[in-house]
């Protein structure tokens, strides 16, 4: 009889001993292969990076932190299965992924069903924009790049410009954002072009662009290597107007592919990819100068503002589940809502009820590719 | 308008003279052995991807592209040897899915070997646009054609005037003649694979330094060049490099005049198009069948 009492308090003692150990699962799918892999790519080796580095400082709330990572190949479909995977399989406490918008959109019905804090790393406004209860991001969106480019356009006295854009959905939802703020910046659009997923010539639209009278600058809304050959094709066909892009570019590898003609090129991005260069007294220059530092120590590449996104997504639920003090998705999610004044690569989060970017216009800034590396536009 | 439309023309051309390469390695093997190879594609793949991999470890350009084309052409003789020919005595169909099974296959060992990121190749004689006409050329679109039309001639040369491209000739309009006269078919069988390989891999690496090269480039690349050789007529030399240019101008004009986002449908619906009102393509002969 005392045997039998003595085993059961220690199976008691033992099982509550391994569920204070339970590891919060957080879980991750990301474009790490495929056209938008120089998205994905860097994500994946951050969120590894920081969780092993957070796991070696005690972990969070006394446990450990383990990472469920799935391939989405920057397809929309896979992203759904893998994520309904994470929420019925792998029963994970929160989701920090989605590279890219079209991954994102499709997976958000899942999330809002499933009752799952997600914090998505894709750009476009259409995830967050009605504000769903569940789906938070981390990226500047389409829209404030749109309305950064355009400042800096109209402070050049440019005013007419041609858009050219590719069939993905953050590149649909930037084209509609850019036409939709235009007119607010004293900027008309002229000309608008469209190329397809797969192409890989794209100087018939660039010549129709070229032979439009009044273009003084070019926009191309888009990420992965279909601006990479709009950028090859602009400088083939010599066209002389300031070509722009999007933060979707914001990698070396658009420079390594692009080449000598991504010279010249400007486009609005997170001081990350500046951080040597940025004033002592610049707020964002401790943060992102030391994930630059641990970044390219640990995988002996450049960063990208992707990553970028990753730190911000994983740092900010890690902050909403120190607040929250606890794994309850519902008291997490309520957690993340009421981050105010957090300091991330992209700028500081400051999210509230209606919006969930929490980021402001002004961490973004206006750089241009010189000699193949960034700098800050003059 | 002339400006416009001589760069819609000069971008069809470079591109049309890929889909003509490809189109030939297609001819080639279907003369052969009435297969369709749909691993094309994917020696297209090898021979930029190899060649970027070989550059990229130090290799002079010169010797990476010899190497490529060796590389692919090998794989090509392996196709055969390996795949095709212990089925020899199995239904085209099936053999048409051993050739699709076998691109899935080099696909996925790309994706092993190298890795899934898109790769640029350097040009081979620089970026710096030539004006013609109003209408800018790279000059690695010079390459493209130039070299093109070499690999014709070279073919022509060997079809009409060596003893083994006669004996491939001589196995596609009569395979038991051949046999009969003393013409090993199995020999024929491997060469065919060997060339179609090699010219494909020739196709991948004159168009990687303009278009990117990737794991998954040879998927499109090999259905337009189908595409290409039927309209020009399976199995007819002439054809695929007719229905090559034809398809690659079809393609810069469609984008050009209609729309820019219907472009890979264009070569589809002349597929179809063609399937339809002239199955045997433009300079296809016409085939009879004895009732």
């Amino acid at each position: 009889m005392k045997h039998r009492a003595w085993f059961a308090a220690a199976l008691l003692a033992a099982a509550t001993a391994t569920q204070a150990q339970a590891p919060i699962r957080i879980g991750t799918f990301l474009a790490v292969t495929g056209p938008a892999a120089f998205l994905g790519d860097p994500e994946q080796k951050t969120l590894e990076l920081y969780v092993e580095k957070l796991n070696a400082a005690g972990g969070v709330l006394g446990r450990q932190l383990q990472l469920v990572a799935y391939d989405s190949a920057g397809d929309a479909e896979k992203a759904r299965t893998f994520a309904k995977r994470l929420i019925e399989q792998d029963k994970v406490d929160l989701i920090v992924g989605g590279s890219t918008t079209g991954e994102t959109m499709a997976v958000v019905p899942l999330i809002e069903q499933a009752g799952m804090p997600f914090i998505s790393l894709a750009g476009a406004v259409v995830i967050v924009e009605p504000v769903k209860k569940w789906v938070f991001k981390t990226p500047h969106s389409d829209r404030q790049a749109c309305q950064r480019i355009f400042v800096d356009m109209k402070a050049r006295g440019t005013t007419r410009i041609a858009l050219i854009s590719g069939a993905g959905g953050f590149d649909k939802s930037m084209r509609a954002q850019c036409l939709g703020v235009a007119k607010d910046h004293g900027i008309e659009i002229v000309a608008d072009e469209s190329y397809g997923a797969g192409d890989t010539d794209m100087t018939a639209q660039l010549t129709k662009i070229k032979n439009t009278l009044g273009v003084q600058a070019v926009l191309n809304a888009g990420f992965g290597q279909g601006p990479a050959i709009v950028t090859k094709n602009y400088r083939q066909l010599s066209i002389g107007a300031p070509l722009y892009q999007s933060h979707g570019v914001a990698s070396k590898q658009y420079i390594q592919l692009a080449g000598g003609a991504a010279d010249g090129v400007r486009l609005p991005a997170a001081a990350l990819l500046v951080a040597e260069t940025l004033l002592d007294s610049d707020p964002q220059k401790k943060v992102v100068l030391g994930y630059k530092r641990d970044y390219e120590a640990r995988f002996k590449s450049d960063v990208s503002t992707f990553g970028g996104h990753a730190w911000d997504g994983l740092m900010l639920a890690v902050e909403a589940l120190k607040k929250a003090g606890s794994t309850d998705k519902a008291r997490v999610r309520d957690a993340l809502e009421s981050v105010r004044g957090f300091m991330g690569t992209a700028g500081v989060f400051n999210y509230s009820p209606t919006d969930h970017v929490g980021l402001d216009v002004s961490g973004f800034r206006m750089l241009e590719i010189r000699k193949g590396d960034w700098t800050l536009a003059r | 308008m002339s400006a416009q439309f001589l760069q819609f023309l000069l971008a069809g051309l470079t591109v049309g003279a890929i889909y003509a390469l490809v189109a030939l390695g297609f001819s080639i093997i279907y003369n052969a052995s009435h297969v369709i190879n749909f691993a094309q594609g994917e020696f297209v793949m090898i021979g930029g991807m190899c060649t970027v991999w070989l550059a990229n470890a130090g290799w002079p350009l010169p010797l990476a592209i010899a190497a490529a084309v060796l590389l692919a052409a090998l794989l090509g003789l392996a196709l055969a040897k390996l795949a095709v020919e212990p089925a020899r005595g199995a239904s085209v169909v099936t053999l048409i899915i051993i050739t699709i099974g076998a691109s899935i296959l080099l696909r996925g060992l790309a994706t092993i070997v190298w890795d899934k990121k898109y790769h640029a190749l350097k040009p081979f004689s620089g970026e710096m646009p030539i004006h013609i006409g109003g209408a800018t050329l790279l000059p690695q679109s010079l390459w493209v054609l130039g070299v093109t039309l070499v690999v014709v001639l070279l073919l022509s040369w060997f079809f009409g005037r060596t003893l083994l491209g006669k004996a491939l000739l001589a196995t596609s309009h009569n395979r038991l003649a051949a046999q009969l006269v003393g013409i090993s078919v199995r020999r024929v069988l491997l060469v065919a694979f060997g060339l179609s390989a090699a010219l494909g891999a020739v196709a991948g690496i004159l168009i990687a330094p303009i278009t990117f090269t990737s794991w998954d480039v040879g998927v499109m690349l090999g259905l337009k060049g189908f595409a290409a050789a039927v309209l020009g007529g399976m199995g007819s030399g002439p054809g695929a490099v007719v229905g090559g240019l034809a398809l690659g101008i079809i393609e810069a004009m469609g984008a050009g005049y209609l729309s820019s986002a219907y472009k890979d449908a264009l070569a589809f619906v002349i597929i179809l198009a063609v399937l339809f009102f002239m199955p045997s393509g433009l300079l296809g002969q016409r085939s009879a069948d004895r009732v």
